[in-house]
């Protein structure tokens, strides 16, 4: 059976099951015996009873027992490997675990390999991440990151943990050279990894920002030509009216009219939408024609509904009757009832 | 003989095909993932029509009912991986009976409250099992159990005192919520925060300062949310941030036609579910996190006097969601999933069908409209679109809760606000 946690994607752990020659369990260590275990505390009625091995409620049992004692110890911290390799979401174990290592003043560094070891084991767990970047604080030292988050990445380009520690480290440690052209040699492997138009926004805004001209010019030309490869990559769209809405897409020059060229050989729903974008800009912003182009955005919304994007069928007529409804004129609202409504 | 009026299925129509995903003639890792699992939902949609004269997609609901029960009590060592969720299991199961109609045995329901008793702290809030530590999703998990369940021993199981000092030791300075003392930040916690407070009535004037303004940081250019300001837009962390906005009132901060944009770009054109980010896979948990949405925009919208919104329907294809739903979601043994290949769970099972519900329900204060694929048999109860519990069970906290006092703010006291 594969088990999700919480907003994370299913996934199978592969443990070796090799029988030992005498029980490991806690409970006939000897170096243990000095300890009393606390068994899980369920009540008499349990819900939600999990029947776990043996093996789990022996280390469990005794990690309460240390839990309750407050114990920091060597014993203790490697009591909390176990805990962690039978259940890397208890994050009450992880917790403890950076209590322990503080107090103990354990090597950090060696922590580092754990934890670089855990997180490639399980990569979509939020503790395994937490516990990395709380290491990295403490050692003041990001040196690994960018390298290892690459690593991971090169297994799931879209790992939501993953880029959010990437974005962490680059920004508490201003780790900005060099991320758009890694950015970039993502995008070149899939240009439709939507994560890595996220942080080509992130790196841009967070540098040069878009107000300069020539990056603005750049930025478009960029996903214009992505556009073009692959006019149904919604992404490439999303990102293009992304870095242009703040300013008014239609404000950029010549805009419009690339759009209406690509329209001829490389239509999509996204190059639609995107125009109905342009559009209602266009009529946000008044100046002249008002009613020729409500009259084509109606239009393409039209089409949108009913031909080439019905899936979204509510969404368009929503937008083309909000925009009868803020720049129509009465005269216009009978064609436009007889196009939506016949 | 009386004939039966079927609705055509929209994945059976003839121009379902051209719905297909493009790649251009490019090949990525996305394209090709995409078109496995495009090829997966034909392949079931194929074995549906072959073995169904007159297709009719049916809930099972006595499977589903039997995997419930059996869950609410037994679970077995392959949930040891959840062994730090288990308000969590509750939840999704309590949710899931309660959607499904199907009744939960008073002594059960007692047993729940005496469970979830347990594993509040003795600092506040819940954990995820006996003797862990306070969390904000076991915190959110436990307190919607309770009010499922509904009785006065439910109720007063939670020590809304307490809850309080606990909201406080996880506040941050800039608005937003660690999950656990010691614990990571996103937008998650801010919703649990804002669930949790507002059902218990312990909102105090400070509690969300700032919250409002850190949430709309994590609106990005794509129009949806991400789990902290910078990340790429994601269902589960938009809906989180959408609703915790709404529980505050104010959700006219969000950009909501951009939001609505992006919402609404997530149903899939093939498959009729969602995705949860642009150029990712359909996943039945997102006919919530992101269906969702629609219900919350709808108000949020209607609040700001828009009076083009539709009088019969939430802005997505509720048909379409539906249809992915029963046939591509539901184990024949009982439990629901992600998509057609994995295996069942019982969050899933909760997620598809509070999104079945969605799409079955559009009702505002005065109207409530039906549209139910299939089966009348298949009709759900409603589910409240801002905590995901039945809406009586909402207005019923609401009315014990308000009866008590806020409790008294300490927000000195246990304030250890900085994770370490």
């Amino acid at each position: 059976m594969i088990i999700i946690d919480v907003y994370q994607t299913p996934h199978t752990r592969k443990t070796l099951n090799c029988k030992p020659l005498k029980s490991h369990h806690f409970r006939d260590r000897k170096e243990w015996a000095d300890i009393e275990p606390v068994p899980q505390d369920d009540g008499p009625s349990p819900v939600v009873k999990i029947a776990y091995s043996e093996k789990f409620t022996d280390v469990y049992n005794y990690f309460r027992a240390v839990l309750k004692n407050d114990e920091k110890s060597e014993r203790a911290f490697s009591l909390t490997a176990e805990a962690i390799e039978l259940n890397a979401a208890n994050y009450t174990v992880w917790h403890y675990r950076r209590v322990l290592l503080q107090a103990l003043h354990k090597d950090l560094r060696e922590e580092m390999k754990y934890i670089t070891a855990i997180i490639e084991d399980q990569p979509k767990n939020y503790q395994v991440w937490h516990h990395r970047r709380m290491v990295v604080e403490w050692l003041n030292d990001p040196s690994e990151e960018l390298d290892f988050i690459a690593d991971i990445l090169s297994q799931d380009a879209k790992n939501y943990h993953a880029w959010q520690h990437r974005q962490w480290v680059i920004q508490a440690y201003n780790l900005w050279d060099g991320e758009l052209e890694y950015v970039e040699q993502l995008l070149e492997e899939d240009v439709r990894n939507n994560s890595a138009w996220n942080q080509r926004h992130f790196v841009i805004s967070h540098t040069t920002g878009y107000s300069e001209p020539a990056v603005l010019d750049r930025e478009v030309q960029y996903t214009i030509e992505q556009v073009r490869k692959a006019p149904h990559n919604e992404s490439a769209w999303n990102y293009l009216k992304g870095i242009l809405q703040d300013r008014g897409i239609s404000a950029y020059t010549g805009l419009l009219e690339q759009v209406q060229e690509l329209q001829k050989a490389n239509s999509s729903p996204y190059l639609m939408a995107f125009l109905v974008d342009i559009y209602e800009d266009m009529l946000e912003s008044g100046g002249t024609s008002q009613e020729d182009t409500l009259n084509k955005v109606i239009e393409l919304c039209e089409l949108l509904a009913r031909e080439k994007d019905t899936i979204r069928r509510e969404y368009w007529r929503y937008v083309a009757c909000s925009l009868q409804n803020k720049f129509g004129t009465s005269r216009g609202a009978t064609i436009v009832n007889k196009l939506l409504f016949n | 003989m009386e004939e039966e009026v079927v609705t055509p299925l929209r994945c059976f129509g003839e121009h379902h095909k051209s719905e297909l995903f493009t790649d251009d003639n490019v090949k990525t890792v996305t394209s090709v993932e995409q078109k496995k699992v495009e090829c997966s939902v034909q392949e079931v949609l194929n074995m549906f029509q072959e073995n169904h004269k007159i297709p009719q997609p049916t809930l099972l609901r006595e499977q589903h009912y039997v995997y419930l029960k059996r869950g609410l009590r037994y679970l077995s060592d392959a949930y040891e991986c959840l062994d730090a969720s288990r308000p969590w299991l509750c939840y999704w199961i309590l949710h899931s009976l309660e959607l499904l109609d199907k009744p939960v045995p008073a002594s059960i329901s007692s047993d729940v409250c005496q469970f979830l008793a347990r594993c509040q702290c003795p600092t506040g809030g819940f954990a995820g099992g006996p003797g862990q530590q306070a969390h904000l999703a076991p915190t959110y998990a436990a307190v919607n159990a309770l009010c499922i369940i509904g009785t006065e021993e439910a109720y007063s199981v939670i020590d809304r005192q307490k809850l309080l000092e606990f909201l406080y030791s996880v506040k941050q300075p800039d608005g937003s919520f660690v999950m656990h003392v010691g614990g990571e930040v996103d937008v998650r916690s801010a919703y649990c925060a804002a669930a949790v407070a507002s059902l218990t009535n312990i909102i105090t004037p400070t509690l969300f300062e700032g919250t409002p303004g850190w949430i709309v940081s994590c609106q990005n250019w794509e129009g949806g949310l991400g789990g902290v300001p910078g990340l790429e837009a994601h269902g589960g962390y938009t809906f989180c941030g959408t609703a915790a906005m709404v529980i505050l009132g104010k959700e006219d901060m969000l950009d909501l036609k951009s939001l609505l944009r992006w919402v609404v770009s997530r149903q899939m054109r093939f498959e009729g579910g969602f995705q949860g980010r642009c150029n990712k896979l359909v996943d039945g948990c997102y006919s919530f996190w992101q269906a969702g949405l629609l219900p919350l925009l709808h108000r949020a919208l209607y609040k700001e006097g828009d009076p083009m919104l539709s009088q019969s329907s939430w802005m997505f294809e509720q048909q379409a969601l539906q249809e992915y739903i029963l046939l591509c979601c539901q184990n024949p043994a009982g439990g629901l999933v992600d998509k057609p290949g994995k295996s069942r769970d019982f969050y899933h099972t909760c997620y598809c069908l509070s999104g079945l519900s969605i799409a079955q329900h559009f009702g505002g204060h005065d109207f409530h409209l039906e549209l139910i694929i299939g089966n009348d048999d298949n009709r759900l109860e409603p589910t409240h679109p801002v905590y995901n519990i039945c809406p009586e069970k909402v207005t019923q906290a609401f009315e014990h809760f308000r009866k008590l006092p806020v409790p008294a703010q300490r927000e000195g006291a246990g304030n250890t606000s900085n994770p370490s």
